[in-house]
């Protein structure tokens, strides 16, 4: 199983967690869900429907988990993001960060997510009771180290 | 020369389409691909400040030389997670 991907099949954590799992020096496994909620801005939601530019969005991903690696030297990690029609429920990405201490795990698996929010090119377009909007969150720019160390910052809050 | 744009999200439902075939002249950034577009598709110029762009699926800055058969990729404000 590869540590990244960009699927529009259902989510699985058990197979990520069996991807970093090593079952000798690792002390810790953290994991990490993101579940489509059935509201937003006082909206009722109806479905969600994700987008990706997939060669892109795969490179962006690896890219992460390579930052991560370095920044808590000896995790590993995997994240897959699920694409296409989503509902009220479903797993829209799931993570899972193994490393020895539990710091460096629970550090890294929210790193990822934040990361993911600011560079990864994918896109939700939510659909509502009373229409459908395009989500746009951060202009992605994976030069802004500025954006990085916030990641960063918000991983070891 | 001839190149491709890919657009999504918004961008897309602008253009009508996520693929599209664009004339270009040699020596042409991703900017002159950018303005070109936002002619043909004025409600994007509200994206100006807000947009990424991708040379053949990797960040490349609005300043970058583009060439023949090149992918040109424009990214609303991303929204994943």
């Amino acid at each position: 199983m590869t540590p990244v991907s960009v699927t529009t099949s259902v989510l699985e954590l058990e197979r990520l967690i069996e991807s970093v799992s090593n079952s000798g020096s690792d002390g810790a496994i953290a994991t990490f869900i993101g579940v489509v909620r059935d509201n937003n801005l006082n909206r009722r939601v109806l479905h969600l429907e994700y987008e990706a530019y997939e060669p892109m969005a795969i490179k962006a991903l690896e890219q992460i988990c390579r930052e991560a690696g370095s920044e808590w030297p000896g995790t590993r990690l995997a994240v897959h993001h699920r694409i296409g029609k989503l509902t009220i429920g479903e797993a829209s990405i799931v993570i899972a960060a193994a490393s020895p201490h539990r710091a460096a795990a629970f550090a890294a698996c929210r790193y990822v997510i934040e990361r993911v929010k600011q560079i990864v090119p994918i896109w939700k377009h939510e659909f509502f009771e009373g229409g459908e909007v395009w989500i746009e969150g951060a202009t992605a720019n994976p030069e802004d180290e500025a954006a990085r160390l916030e990641a960063v910052r918000r991983a070891c809050a | 020369m001839r190149v491709t744009v890919r657009l999504f999200a918004r961008l897309r439902d602008i253009a009508g389409a996520g693929d599209l075939s664009r004339e270009a002249e040699p020596g042409a950034t991703v900017h002159d691909v950018w303005r070109a577009l936002v002619l043909d598709f004025p409600d994007m110029a509200r994206y100006e400040s807000s947009v990424s762009s991708a040379v053949n699926a990797d960040y490349a800055r609005m300043t970058v030389t583009i060439a023949d058969g090149d992918e040109i990729a424009f990214l609303p404000p991303v929204s994943g997670g």
